[in-house]
């Protein structure tokens, strides 16, 4: 069934209504499919315009049911609607975590799959499609296609970071990782500037959480000042005695929620500069080693249902970027230093280590990624494009589930991958059938 | 109901979105779960998401709830005998082709109270036998008054809601719980695309909520949506000479 539906992105920029259809079963799922110009959309967390279809939008969450799992190789197969929180509720308790996991538990796997998403793990795990053993994906006559690494293995490297582009993802199998409790056991290193904070991921290459809150409103010879958290899923022997009774407990918290749209005042460069400076203080006294529950360690965002609502009612725009890493540094130096002179500050500033990825159209590269956010207004879409030209010039690239606003020529400049991706979706008549408002942006 | 149990909960009518929505809560409390519906096999994916999910068993039955004849084998095939049998049973048909069409009529009246009913009854006789378990009906607020929009539904719910009133009166003293719930408006696919009241509205997750804690609490009759007790009770209470004349 079809209805009329204000699409948006986990940014709420941009808006716009269009035609959004909640297939209940595969065989409708298959027949939306058949639609032109549509793409799939999972729990709505890319930031900007990649799950708004160009001319309708299958919102997928109603396929959303687990159908096997093998506790001997830990493979999970399930339709593509599964939220990743789902998994963590059902499997944790019997001692299974996902592979790879991005900062918030609220994505489908379909979502996961389709921006080939990374986590605190990839310098030496990978992205989220390193651990999927195959996907099943409804192309443009309707039809099922399974694709792995060894059956249709264009289809499946093509699908892995391919932004719904090359069909539905219908179903997946993924493998999921033995945990011995629930426990994260961090590590924060306090780190002066961006080069210490670099040394610290290097010297910590072995940690298998790596990131980094940096303060991007520290200028100067603070430039870069960051908090590095290491993390390990804490083993039996490493618990302290409290929790070693029941390793796979969850603590209670209470959630908190932003109910309505702040007024675009109550973040401006004030109150930015006032959290960073209290994180900043509050991590400094948290230094050394501690032991977290999963759920503050991996979404501490999720803690606050709706923060996307801080932005007011305009929303606000993430801006990720990689950067390899001989060049890290200078484009670093010159992005944070080009944020702070503008005063835009960015509420959230994430520092993380990638290590090497060969994939054909995913984000990932082996260097460093920055990820900051920004109310949406002029003077932001005016800092981005600089951005933009800071990320091109030193031989990086942005990363589609966070854009909203990217020129097609920026893209296509900075990724080759992004014209021989295009010419393959014409060539398979998938250019017409598949789009979103991102892919037509972006002339993909 | 304390505590998960080894004894399976029978959903009857599980295919349906409330009678899934009601095996995820009880599954979730620990209990092995059986789904009983018609063509059970489209019902796959749905058993191993369940099970997946909640860690317990879930098993798949064929059962139709027009077959009468079948039932008493139905109930003695599920072993061991269940604590909780629920029965979310029910066909609402088009009230026009009802008033017009009596096999249509009748369809609708032995699915909605004949068939549930029965089915109850026979679980109704093992469980006073052992002195223990929990009968649930889905009945509905249609069956609080007859109205020209819905009645031959309403008459065949109203039916239930009086076997279950009777049911409970008779097994209150022997062990065995009887438990009606009233979901009002619900929010599934026999519903979408009606324009329902968002207020007045349950999604099938709420029903399942509402059921359970019905089950815990050893409720006797619930509304899900505590606003539905009072606009029945004004329906109710309307003179017969001014209801005749009003549309509801």
């Amino acid at each position: 069934m079809m209805r009329t539906s204000e699409l948006m992105g986990w940014g709420r920029y941009p808006r716009r209504p269009g035609p959004l259809a909640a297939p209940r079963t595969v065989a409708e799922a298959c027949d939306l499919a058949k639609l032109q110009g549509v793409v799939a959309r999972g729990n709505g967390r890319a930031y900007g315009d990649s799950a708004m279809g160009a001319a309708a939008t299958i919102d997928m969450r109603g396929l959303n049911r687990m159908i096997a799992f093998d506790p001997e190789t830990g493979q999970l197969e399930a339709e593509a609607g599964v939220i990743l929180g789902d998994v963590i509720d059902a499997f944790l308790p019997r001692g299974w975590f996902p592979y790879v996991t991005p900062g918030t538990k609220f994505v489908s796997l379909g979502g996961a799959i389709a921006a080939d998403v990374h986590g605190k793990n990839h310098h030496c795990d990978g992205s989220f499609g390193s651990f999927v053993d195959w996907i099943d994906v409804i192309g443009a006559d309707g039809q099922i296609t399974r694709a792995s690494r060894d059956q249709n293995p264009d289809l499946f490297s093509w699908t892995i970071g391919g932004m719904g582009l090359t069909g539905v993802i219908l179903r997946a199998a993924i493998r999921l990782r033995p945990v011995q409790s629930t426990w994260i056991k961090q590590q924060t290193i306090v780190t002066p500037n961006l080069s210490s904070a670099m040394a610290a991921f290097e010297a910590a290459q072995d940690a298998t959480y790596s990131v980094a809150w940096i303060d991007c409103l520290a200028t100067g010879a603070d430039l870069g000042r960051s908090l590095v958290m290491l993390g390990e899923h804490a083993t039996d022997s490493d618990l302290p005695h409290q929790h070693r009774l029941h390793p796979f407990k969850t603590p209670d918290k209470s959630k908190k929620s932003v109910p309505f749209d702040a007024p675009s005042a109550a973040l401006n460069s004030l109150t930015v500069k006032a959290f960073n400076a209290l994180y900043w203080r509050k991590g400094k006294r948290a230094a050394g080693e501690t032991f977290v529950d999963w759920d503050s360690y991996f979404y501490p965002l999720d803690g606050i249902l709706g923060w996307n609502k801080i932005y007011g009612r305009r929303g606000f725009m993430q801006y990720q970027c990689v950067l390899p890493l001989s060049t890290s540094e200078a484009g670093l130096t010159e992005i944070l230093t080009e944020t702070a002179r503008t005063g835009q500050g960015s509420f959230l500033a994430v520092l993380k280590r990638f290590g090497t990825q060969e994939s054909r159209f995913s984000f990932p590269m082996e260097g460093y990624t920055l990820a900051l956010d920004f109310p949406a207004n002029a003077r932001t879409l005016g800092l981005l494009d600089k951005l933009d030209a800071i990320t091109v010039a030193h031989g990086g690239r942005v990363y589609l589930a966070k854009d909203a606003r990217m020129a097609a020529t920026t893209l296509h400049s900075a990724d080759p991958r992004a014209t021989t991706f295009t010419k393959m979706r014409h060539d398979t008549g998938l250019h017409d059938q598949f789009a979103s408002a991102q892919s037509e942006r972006l002339l993909l | 109901m304390t505590g998960p149990t080894t004894k399976p909960v029978v959903i009857l009518g599980g295919g349906s979105d409330i009678g899934l929505a009601i095996a995820h809560r009880f599954a979730q409390a620990g209990n092995p779960i059986i789904l009983a519906a018609r063509n059970v096999e489209r019902l796959e994916t749905n058993r191993s998401d369940i099970a997946l999910r909640h860690n317990v068993d879930v098993t798949l039955t064929e059962f139709d709830v027009l077959q009468t004849g079948t039932m008493a084998a139905f109930a003695d095939g599920i072993e061991p005998a269940p604590s909780v049998v629920i029965s979310v049973i029910g066909a609402m048909g088009e009230q026009s082709d009802n008033e017009k069409d009596p096999d249509a009529a009748a369809v609708v009246m032995r699915s909605n109270y004949e068939g549930p009913a029965l089915m109850l009854g026979i679980f109704a006789e093992r469980m006073a036998a052992a002195g223990q378990g929990v009968l649930v009906g889905v009945s509905s607020v249609a069956g609080d008054r007859g109205r020209a929009t819905n009645y031959v539904y309403g008459s065949a719910k109203a039916g239930f809601t009086a076997f279950l009133s009777g049911l409970r009166n008779r097994l209150a003293k022997q062990g065995v719980h009887v438990v009606t719930v009233k979901p009002g408006f619900v929010a599934t696919r026999m519903t979408e695309g009606m324009d329902l009241p968002k207020a007045l509205t349950a999604a099938p997750e709420e029903v399942a909520e509402k059921t359970f804690q019905a089950v815990e609490r050893q409720r006797d009759v619930i509304y899900v949506r505590p606003v539905w007790w009072l606009i029945m009770r004004i329906i109710r209470a309307i003179p017969e000479r001014i209801f005749k004349k009003m549309s509801l």
